[in-house]
């Protein structure tokens, strides 16, 4: 899932201390399972706002909402007939949703309340962790399905770099060495001859590298 | 075997001599007096000097150019290039412009993450890692084609280099990770400094098994501690460094004034232990911030004087 | 046991200290309240084995919210005790209480009042 972090609420009240009508919107998917923007973490955050405005002696009206999904037109459109009464939204969900929910509402002015990371998994609660990169097209088959591109700070095809120690990565000893992770694996599945294979040149003009991407399917198109 | 480019290096070693390079720092400005004043120190006693291509990830002056300012001097430079700066455009780009110069020689490295240097804000780039380079200067030189596939007019003529470090993790793919190398066309391998004696000639008892010493040629990495601090420092702090307890103690036994002749006497004794290990076809004396006493490391190792042109 | 402790707390009984969440500590002060307080079991007592420990970290967490906002983290507290203690549940009443006291009302009542004015 994609992964996010709350935005300090102190860079949230520069963003919208100029504002005097607020609705606080959240979303119901990634943010509320890394804990970040859903139901509960809209309402911490405009109870928190409302205080700290009532604190500065200024009116300031912060209303409620999440929404499943900001990144699909069906649930954007349930704020169509009330987002006009409001000055200013500040979105919860991933960067995803709040240009989505910006696009949407072209003339509304639209913040963002965390800040989005990564794609990755839930190691335990509390704890996320980077997977993906999304370079689009995935090697996860020669690599034991762990991938290089995402877990190794240098993301190096071919693998380890001279400065993997005790399975760590020489950035951090909380990293574990991306390589060491697929050198074992291959080891486990009996195919560690596959480790002199060597990786071509990838393509990265699938990835950000290309441009901004896009995906059609013109089998499922209306 | 013949060899395939003008490299002086290239020509010594397919000689079957002993081969010694050693390397430079580039400054952090642009005076090149800081270059070629530590080249002077050493000329007559290497065959070839790398210099290193903002190591650490510290931005200094780059290494094409430093290596420009040795071929002017008369000098042979080898180029260390990191692919963590460039992508394949830039590389390929650099590499001509070194060809330009009619330089020989070319390390392929991964580079230090930029955590480590002077702008851990920046970006990286690892388009392509230093196997992949390696296959790209053979190509670029033996094809004389671009990665794109047009000709190259006038393809560079490189010998080709990479780095080995026998003490990384896992071990049990050090071996194996040079094969790969050489599979990708590597030619000559400098390895990480040695300290680990019997780890190393492990390590090249199981190139040797394998047939690798044959098919590329290694000079054995070697840097003198300054210092029992040094040393220490070493052991404790720098990824992919490996220094026994005894090394440090021997180090530590000594009083401070007498550390830096002790340092240069283990790295003497480690040079003549080496010269005695099959495959090992050279040495690499990295005695950074120190380069004024590799002529007395290789006098005292009984490799002087160096083969002329 | 009938032990006095001050008439200007108002409590709110819970199953578990588990039950409370942030939200309800910050709701408690947009309202109004000058202070709150959680009293959860002996930490390794609570008969649902972690409830009071995550009150506890919420706790914290309300704490920091409150100092973010300029309402003040130390108008939020945790005790425990465990259910027999008595004397200690007025101790602590009195003590929260004189702290509240010395600290003064919540400031945005100030702002209550005015807009109610």
């Amino acid at each position: 899932m994609i992964v996010a972090e709350k935005k300090p609420i102190e860079e949230i009240i520069e963003m919208v201390k100029a504002f005097q009508k607020i609705l606080v919107v959240g979303c119901n998917e990634c943010v509320t399972v890394c804990e970040a923007g859903g139901k509960k973490e809209v309402g911490i955050l405009a109870s928190a706002l409302r205080m700290y405005f009532m604190n500065q002696g200024k009116k300031m009206d912060i209303d409620e909402i999440t929404l499943e999904r900001q990144c699909d037109h069906e649930y954007l459109e349930e704020l169509r007939n009330t987002i006009d009464q409001y000055d200013a939204v500040i979105s919860l969900a991933c960067g995803v949703g709040v240009q989505f929910l910006a696009e949407k509402y072209f003339s509304t002015h639209v913040y963002p309340g965390v800040n989005t990371c990564f794609m990755g998994v839930t190691e335990e609660r509390g704890v996320w962790s980077e997977r993906c990169q999304g370079c689009g097209q995935c090697i996860l088959d020669r690599t034991a399905g762990i991938c290089p591109i995402s877990r190794c700070a240098k993301r190096l095809l071919n693998g380890p770099c001279g400065g993997s120690t005790k399975g760590k990565c020489e950035i951090s000893k909380d990293l574990d060495c991306a390589w060491q992770l697929i050198i074992d694996r291959l080891r486990e599945l009996d195919r560690l001859d596959e480790y002199e294979r060597i990786a071509p040149l990838k393509d990265w003009s699938t990835e950000r590298a290309g441009g901004p991407r896009k995906v059609v399917r013109e089998d499922v198109r209306q | 075997m013949s060899v395939k480019t003008p490299s002086k290096l290239e020509k010594i070693l397919d000689s079957g001599q002993l081969a010694v390079t050693s390397e430079c720092g580039p400054p952090r400005g642009s005076d090149p007096k800081a270059i070629t004043r530590k080249a002077e120190m050493i000329k007559d006693h290497v065959d070839a000097i790398n210099i290193t291509d903002n190591q650490t990830s510290v931005t200094r002056l780059c290494s094409l150019a430093a290596c420009i300012h040795l071929k002017l001097m008369g000098l042979e430079p080898t180029l260390q290039m990191v692919v963590r700066d460039r992508n394949r455009i830039a590389l390929q780009s650099d590499i001509l412009g070194a060809a330009s110069f009619d330089i020989h020689n070319i390390l392929c490295l991964s580079g230090d993450h930029q955590t480590f240097g002077d702008c851990p804000q920046g970006q990286n780039v690892f388009d392509i890692d230093s196997m992949q380079l390696i296959q790209t200067v053979r190509h670029m030189r033996d094809e004389g084609k671009f990665l794109g596939g047009d000709d190259i007019a006038r393809p560079p003529q490189m010998f080709v280099g990479a780095a080995a470090n026998p003490f990384a993790d896992p071990f049990e793919i050090r071996v194996p990770r040079l094969a790969k190398k050489v599979a990708a066309g590597v030619e000559f391998i400098q390895t990480q400094c040695i300290y680990n004696l019997d780890k190393f000639e492990l390590w090249m008892k199981q190139a040797r098994d394998r047939g690798l010493h044959e098919k590329v040629y290694i000079l054995a990495g070697v840097t003198p501690f300054k210092s029992a601090g040094m040393a220490k420092y070493m052991k404790n702090r720098v990824p992919g460094m490996d220094v026994p307890d005894e090394v440090v103690k021997r180090m530590a036994g000594v009083p401070k004034e007498k550390q830096p002749e002790e340092g240069l006497n283990i790295c003497v004794e480690t040079i003549q232990r080496l010269k005695e290990c099959e495959g090992v076809r050279g040495f690499h004396i990295m005695a950074i911030e120190w380069e004024e006493k590799v002529p007395e490391i290789v006098e005292r190792s009984g490799l002087y004087p160096r083969p002329s042109e | 046991m009938r032990l006095r402790y001050p008439d200007t707390i108002r409590i709110i009984r819970v199953p578990c200290t588990g039950k409370v969440d942030v939200i309800h500590i910050l709701r408690a002060f947009e309202k109004g309240a000058d202070g709150v307080y959680v009293v959860g079991c002996m930490e390794g007592d609570c008969r649902f084995e972690t409830g009071n420990l995550r009150a506890r970290r919420r706790v914290e967490h309300a704490k920091t919210i409150l100092d973010a906002v300029g309402i003040g983290g130390d108008r939020v507290k945790m005790f425990n005790l465990s259910s027999g203690e008595g004397p200690r549940f007025a101790e602590y009443a009195v003590e929260m209480t004189d702290k509240i006291k010395e600290m003064g009302p919540n400031p945005i009542k100030r702002f209550r009042e005015k807009r109610a004015a």
